[in-house]
């Protein structure tokens, strides 16, 4: 519905939007960046597993198998990819409830991932968490955070307690454009940029908090945020892996030798509604198709093809591989059992014997 | 008299005091462009326009404190919260500013503001998304607090929320928007708080369930009722203030009571109930009351663990053989 010009009103509205716009793409080549074939496979494989994953999750959900929210990362895997490949494997990890794809680009199993996803006990929260709560300690990877913005802080904690053991480790914090609005946000900039914590805030900006455009939800450039606390920012484009990868090398290079946030704003799209029941009618079809166009998987795939550096059989396998791999995650979570009952007062306390109240 | 559904009713409520009073405007996250995340206010943007029909950031806390100074400065806030487990996010603005403010202003500043949204659990969602806050909010003295189970009473206690002039927490569930109901048309149907109903009738206990667990009470009773026991079933609608005085007339009648509340046990709806009942009507109990209350544990996402973790009947049917010696 669009504004009368003489109505008033607070909200910005009756624009023709384009939610977001794509920065341009590194002119790199994969040599420059130092990417070997393994390397160019490995991305590959890491893109179409989330992929794959999310769209057998997706209709294991529209076939009622298991409930609860669900929100899909398709679209954005450039991102988790290319981080987790420019960052080390012991750096922080954390993330909003968009999770699946970082859990298992930080190597979660679909077996875990889908198993959680069926709340079953072999889940990767063993069944307490659900889609929204995926968490992977061992793989520095910290969750899986269904408050918007309440995981801002906690970022900024893990980095300050890496700082504070004398560790190297970076932290990286991702969030949606909506998350911006909070006021934990701005808390937590403040403290990290005066306090110097290695930590990396990066939003990813794909456009819409739900079915409201960032124009809409939020006033000026989100990076500049940034700015108002001195903290270094920039915007990325979010569906070249390989721009991913070469901002993430130089952001987490500094982070780690001068011990400062950064604050990072990807461009980049969900293909998804915001949430399965979302229909997705406050944005234009010709809009998703043409993030479409620029699709993340797509692209390194030409990318490989054209130049030569990999054979349509060699990914034909991975594809293979990895259909195969999801098909037996859901056969694997069907399989599992459900979480004892005990489960239910287990993991409150630390202690196994409290005594709770009946 | 018409049929609507809970969600319609709460929009007819809104709409009709919109209608009334320029001052009243709405504002929340997606409730005007996407119709209202679980569609409560569909069509009044439409009707009323962008400049009393807002969509806001998810700025909770910001939005939350904007409001209190709109109704500070004379206008009538709705703040509709997506859930009630996101005002978490704002509460400092409810608990320390809207309650507390006339009080330290020494009844200088009247704060006549409704926050609204679901409240508690809907499913597997997880532990944060799962939290009934009836008994917090109940707790902080300056706020009122309503959780209707019904169109109807919706409807009448939405309107008065609105007219009142202070802060109001107005509970709904998501689970319960589509629930169909009787809901008067008439402009001003308004149902006062404090004022309990009994919704069914019977001498053998007394049952006392608000909100969702309102309708498992009732499905507990069409049970117990094959039987032989009839139960009485008290829905409280207002938590804050609470008509105790009902809940003691009935309790005369049966003797025992079952207190369902979706709350945890400790410090909860039930807890205060129960004490109340054992200090005034003492003499006329039978057997010490029982609640049925979510575990003390958070909400857990398995589905087995959820469903043990959520009351059903089969918990108020044990507690009502429990105060009745049947067991
Ligand atoms: C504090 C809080 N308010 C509201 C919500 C409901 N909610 C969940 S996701 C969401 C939109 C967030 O959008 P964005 O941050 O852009 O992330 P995206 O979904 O695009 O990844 C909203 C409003 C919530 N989970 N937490
Ligand atoms: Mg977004």
């Amino acid at each position: 519905m669009a504004k009368k010009a003489e109505e008033k009103g607070f909200t910005p509205t009756g624009v023709v939007y384009k939610s977001t716009k794509l920065p341009k793409p590194t002119s790199k080549t994969h040599d420059k960046l130092g990417l070997k074939k393994k390397d160019l496979l490995n991305l590959y494989d890491s893109m179409y597993r989330q992929r794959r994953f999310e769209e057998r999750a997706a209709q294991m959900y529209q076939k009622g198998k298991f409930g609860g929210f669900l929100h899909l990362y398709i679209g954005q895997e450039a991102i988790s990819t290319g981080v987790v490949h420019a960052l080390n494997d012991d750096d922080d990890l954390i993330t909003a409830y968009r999770d699946h794809g970082f859990a298992l680009a930080r190597g979660a199993t679909s077996d875990e991932c889908m198993a959680e996803l069926f709340g079953k006990a072999t889940g990767i929260s063993n069944g307490k968490g659900g889609s929204m709560h995926y968490f992977k300690l061992e793989k520095h990877f910290w969750g899986g955070h269904a408050i918007v913005g309440a995981h801002i802080p906690l970022a900024a904690g893990l980095a300050f307690a890496n700082k504070y053991n004398d560790s190297d480790r970076v932290a990286v914090c991702f969030f949606g454009d909506g998350a911006v609005d909070q006021g934990a946000l701005n808390e937590t900039f403040n403290m990290a940029q005066l306090w110097k914590l290695p930590v990396i805030f990066v939003v990813e900006n794909n456009g819409y908090s739900m079915g409201t455009a960032v124009e809409r939800h939020s006033a000026g450039d989100l990076h500049k945020r940034g700015d108002a606390y001195g903290m270094k920012n920039d915007i990325v484009n979010g569906m070249d892996v390989f721009t991913i990868i070469e901002k993430f090398q130089e952001v987490a290079k500094d982070v780690r030798k001068n011990q400062e946030p950064w604050f990072l704003e990807i461009r980049t799209y969900r293909y998804r509604g915001h949430s399965m029941s979302d229909p997705g009618n406050y944005r234009t079809k010709d809009e998703l198709e043409e993030f479409k166009q620029s699709d993340p998987i797509e692209r390194l795939k030409t990318y490989v093809l054209d130049k030569k550096l990999v054979k349509q059989e060699e990914l034909d396998e991975i594809n293979k591989k990895i259909d195969k791999e999801v098909l037996d995650a859901i056969d694997f979570a069907e399989e599992s059992d459900f979480p004892e009952p005990e489960a239910l007062f287990q993991h409150v306390y630390v202690e196994d014997d409290f005594p709770f109240v009946k | 008299m018409a049929e609507l559904q809970f969600r319609e009713a709460l929009r007819a409520a809104m709409v009709e005091e919109m209608r009334r009073d320029e001052s009243v405007f709405i504002m929340g996250e997606e409730v005007a462009e996407y119709d209202g995340a679980y569609k409560v206010t569909q069509g009044m943007l439409e009707e009323f326009g962008f400049k009393r029909v807002i969509d806001t950031p998810i700025s909770e806390l910001g939005f939350s404190g904007i409001g209190v100074g709109a109704a500070m400065n004379g206008l009538r806030p709705i703040v509709e919260f997506m859930t009630f487990n996101f005002a978490v996010v704002g509460i400092d603005q409810i608990i320390n500013n809207a309650a507390k403010l006339r009080y330290m202003s020494g009844g200088q500043i009247k704060i006549p503001i409704v926050f609204r949204g679901p409240n508690a659990s809907a499913g597997q969602l997880g532990a944060t998304h799962s939290v009934a806050f009836e008994a917090l909010y109940g707790h902080v003295p300056g706020l009122k607090v309503v959780y209707p189970s019904e169109p109807g009473d919706a409807k009448g206690l939405l309107k008065t929320s609105i007219r009142d002039d202070n802060p109001v927490i107005f509970l709904e569930s998501e689970q319960m928007y589509g629930l169909k109901g009787d809901v008067p048309d008439d402009d001003d149907y308004t149902i006062p708080f404090g004022v309990a109903k009994i919704k069914r009738e019977g001498s053998d206990v007394t049952i006392v369930a608000h909100g969702k667990m309102y309708h498992v009470a009732q499905q507990a009773a069409k049970e117990l009722a094959k039987d032989g026991i009839e139960a009485e079933i008290i829905d409280p609608r207002t938590i804050k203030p609470f008509d105790m005085k009902t809940v003691i007339e009935s309790v005369k009648k049966t003797n025992r009571c079952v207190i369902v509340d979706e709350t945890h046990p400790f410090c909860g709806i039930a807890s205060e109930v129960g004490f109340q009942l054992q200090r005034d009507a003492f003499d006329y109990l039978d057997a010490p009351v029982q609640r049925v209350t979510v575990p003390d544990v958070p909400a857990p996402f398995a589905k087995n663990l959820f469903d043990l973790w959520l009351p059903g009947p089969k918990q108020v049917i044990e507690a009502v053989n429990a105060v009745t010696y049947r067991s």
